[in-house]
């Protein structure tokens, strides 16, 4: 007997409301557990993949679009723009690496990205299986890629056209040359291939015309790294001032997405923080009614030798008692959840979100759900304290 | 045991309790009686230390209670003192096992089990341990509440109109019950009641 199972005891005699705090607490808790998961795993994910990307440059349309197209493939391209206009932003003096990339199929929704071997590189993926692509209509499949397809060196694919694999199929087949080990960033859910196939493939559409010359051809982005910081204040003006030519910052675009859905985000951690606050009244509404009916057995624990220390001790341990019960099944099921969440996104294809991660600020939101319920618990447990044991008992 | 000089105390400047000199030997056994309102059970709780009196010197097993105060007072209350209340208020969500457990605990006595089975069974309730208060009839609630007062083995035993609302055969077997286990333990036993049912029960009696 302690105080732990006293208050453990005077809890399962009472399930109802015992479960109704509880739960109060756990949905708290797990909504704003479940936002740290996503959000944050969604944050560092985004930042690895954009790690040394300082310009996005394409065809003149939504910046936000160019970037989540050009660097986190998830959204449709702005256009294409021409080759002429890439190579001359590699020689600028103020970019130090400028990787173009070639887009516009997909195979069983996965896209197809026309690139040189630098942009693995960039990523610094490395070939778990075979060897790299050395010539058109070869092709390197990113780690997810292979295991969602089961697709080994020496298989063979064809790609559709579009973004979402619900095109036509082109008539000319992909050779696996090569698989890419597990990088953790975007290029896991890519193939990747020469951009001189995505041509020859967009080539053979327009079947009985001539290959157009280099001066015709197009990409469709340029990733580009900058040479010194003076760039930045520079190129991108430079390069939004062409008629054709159209740059994003992804540290600047990625701060606006987050600060778009930062305000659906806010709304959801103000609800969370409602249901928190509601378990604390619903924490402080059953100490605090259950109190007259408990003043009797409040009062004989006093003759028995408790002190008033020991009533406001018991109170409080009920209150922690509750909110542990509620922060622990809180982050197991905002864990659970983010579980969940993970295997529909990797259905679905989208960035990829583990449940079976721990973050730190979880340590926050458990500390501030634990110190609300037992907050809630200081009156009833100070009206304990205040027991008149004499009046009480000669009442009775 | 016992010795009470000049005591009175006032609610709220009325007169609740008067007693100019009383004194109990260790191991006797007396009945406080008097009408309802004449301040019987203000005196169990005078000698309880739960009611600091407004006037007087109160001894209790060689302690000045006047001089003990906060944590010393629990304790010394715990562990000298065993308290039988007329509603009874046993912990409802507790087994009675529990109930006695609860006792040793804030008494901060080391768990006995041995104890509270030979004190369940002395009273004929050792069958009913793990049964919770709401599962036993009214004669074995009381029973239960008379473990829970000796457990701890106290030097006194105080009754508050412990027959109140029982009918006559229980009424006899309850201050029976109270003198023998006062009795095993060698505590004093003070029963304040107005039933004139118990009145021939103890030779020594303090009317109010």
């Amino acid at each position: 007997m302690n105080l732990a199972t006293l208050s453990a005891s005077y809890l399962r005699a009472r399930p109802l409301n015992t479960a109704l705090s509880v739960i109060l607490l756990a949905l708290g808790v797990a909504t704003i557990v479940l936002l740290l998961l996503v959000v944050g795993q969604a944050e560092e994910r985004m930042q690895r993949d954009a790690r040394g990307i300082d310009l996005v440059v394409g065809a003149k349309g939504s910046p936000m679009q160019l970037m989540l197209s050009g660097i986190y493939h998830l959204d449709a391209p702005t256009g294409n723009i021409p080759l002429s206009s890439a190579a001359a932003l590699s020689r600028n003096r103020m970019v130090k690496r400028a990787i173009p990339l070639a887009l516009g199929d997909s195979w069983k929704g996965h896209r197809i990205v026309g690139a040189g071997k630098e942009y693995a590189e960039h990523y610094g993926a490395n070939l778990s299986a075979g060897r790299f692509y050395e010539k058109p209509m070869e092709a390197v499949l990113g780690a997810e890629v292979a295991a969602r397809t089961g697709s080994a060196v020496g298989a063979t694919f064809k790609g559709a056209h579009g973004l979402g694999g619900e095109g036509d199929e082109h008539e000319d087949a992909y050779t696996v040359v090569g698989i890419l080990a597990k990088s953790n960033s975007v290029i896991d859910r890519l193939v990747l291939t020469s951009i001189e196939s995505v041509w020859e493939i967009h080539e053979e559409h327009g079947a009985g015309h001539n290959p157009p010359k280099d001066e015709a051809r197009e990409v469709t982005v340029v990733l580009l790294q900058y040479a010194s910081p003076l760039a930045a204040a520079t190129l991108p003006r430079q390069i939004n001032s062409q008629s054709d030519l159209q740059a994003a910052s992804p540290a600047y675009e990625t701060a606006r997405l987050f600060s778009i859905v930062g305000v659906g985000i806010d709304a959801l951690r103000g609800f969370a923080a409602v249901l928190i606050l509601a378990a604390g009244l619903s924490v402080f509404i059953a100490l605090y009614s259950a109190l007259e009916e408990r003043r009797y057995e409040l009062a004989v624990m006093r003759t028995l030798g408790a002190s008033p220390g020991k009533l406001f001790g018991l109170l409080i341990g009920e209150a922690f008692v509750l909110s542990l019960l509620g922060v622990v099944l809180g982050l197991l099921l905002g864990h659970g959840l983010a579980s969940i969440l993970g295997a529909w996104l990797e259905h679905q294809q989208h960035y990829p979100v583990t449940g079976l991660e721990w973050r730190p600020e979880e340590l926050w939101v458990a500390g501030i759900a634990l110190g609300v319920g037992v907050v809630a618990a200081i009156v009833p447990a100070w009206r304990a304290y205040r027991t008149d044991v004499s009046r009480t008992l000669a009442r009775g | 045991m016992i010795s009470v000089r000049g005591l009175a105390h006032r609610y709220g400047g009325q007169e609740a309790l008067r007693l100019a000199d009383w004194r109990v030997a260790q191991g006797d056994r007396w009945l406080i009686l008097g009408p309802s309102g004449c301040g019987k059970t203000t005196l169990l709780h005078v000698l309880a230390g739960l009611v600091r009196p407004s006037e007087g010197q109160v001894e209790v097993a060689g302690e000045s209670l006047l001089r003990l105060e906060g944590a010393r007072l629990d304790r010394w209350r715990a562990t000298t003192v065993g308290i039988v209340l007329q509603a009874l208020h046993l912990v409802k969500h507790l087994s009675v096992r529990d109930n006695l457990r609860l006792a040793q605990y804030l008494a901060k006595t080391p768990q006995d089990d041995a104890r509270i089975d030979d004190t369940l069974g002395a009273l004929g309730v050792g069958a009913k341990s793990a049964r919770r208060p709401s599962e036993l009839s009214q004669g074995e609630q009381q029973r239960v509440a008379i473990a829970r007062a000796v457990v701890n083995r106290p030097k006194l035993v105080l009754a508050d109109e412990p027959t109140a609302n029982l009918d006559d055969a229980s009424a006899a077997t309850v201050v029976d019950l109270l003198a023998e286990q006062a009795a095993r333990h060698g505590a004093t036993l003070v029963v304040a009641t107005h039933d004139a049912r118990v009145k021939g029960k103890f030779r020594e009696r303090l009317e109010l």
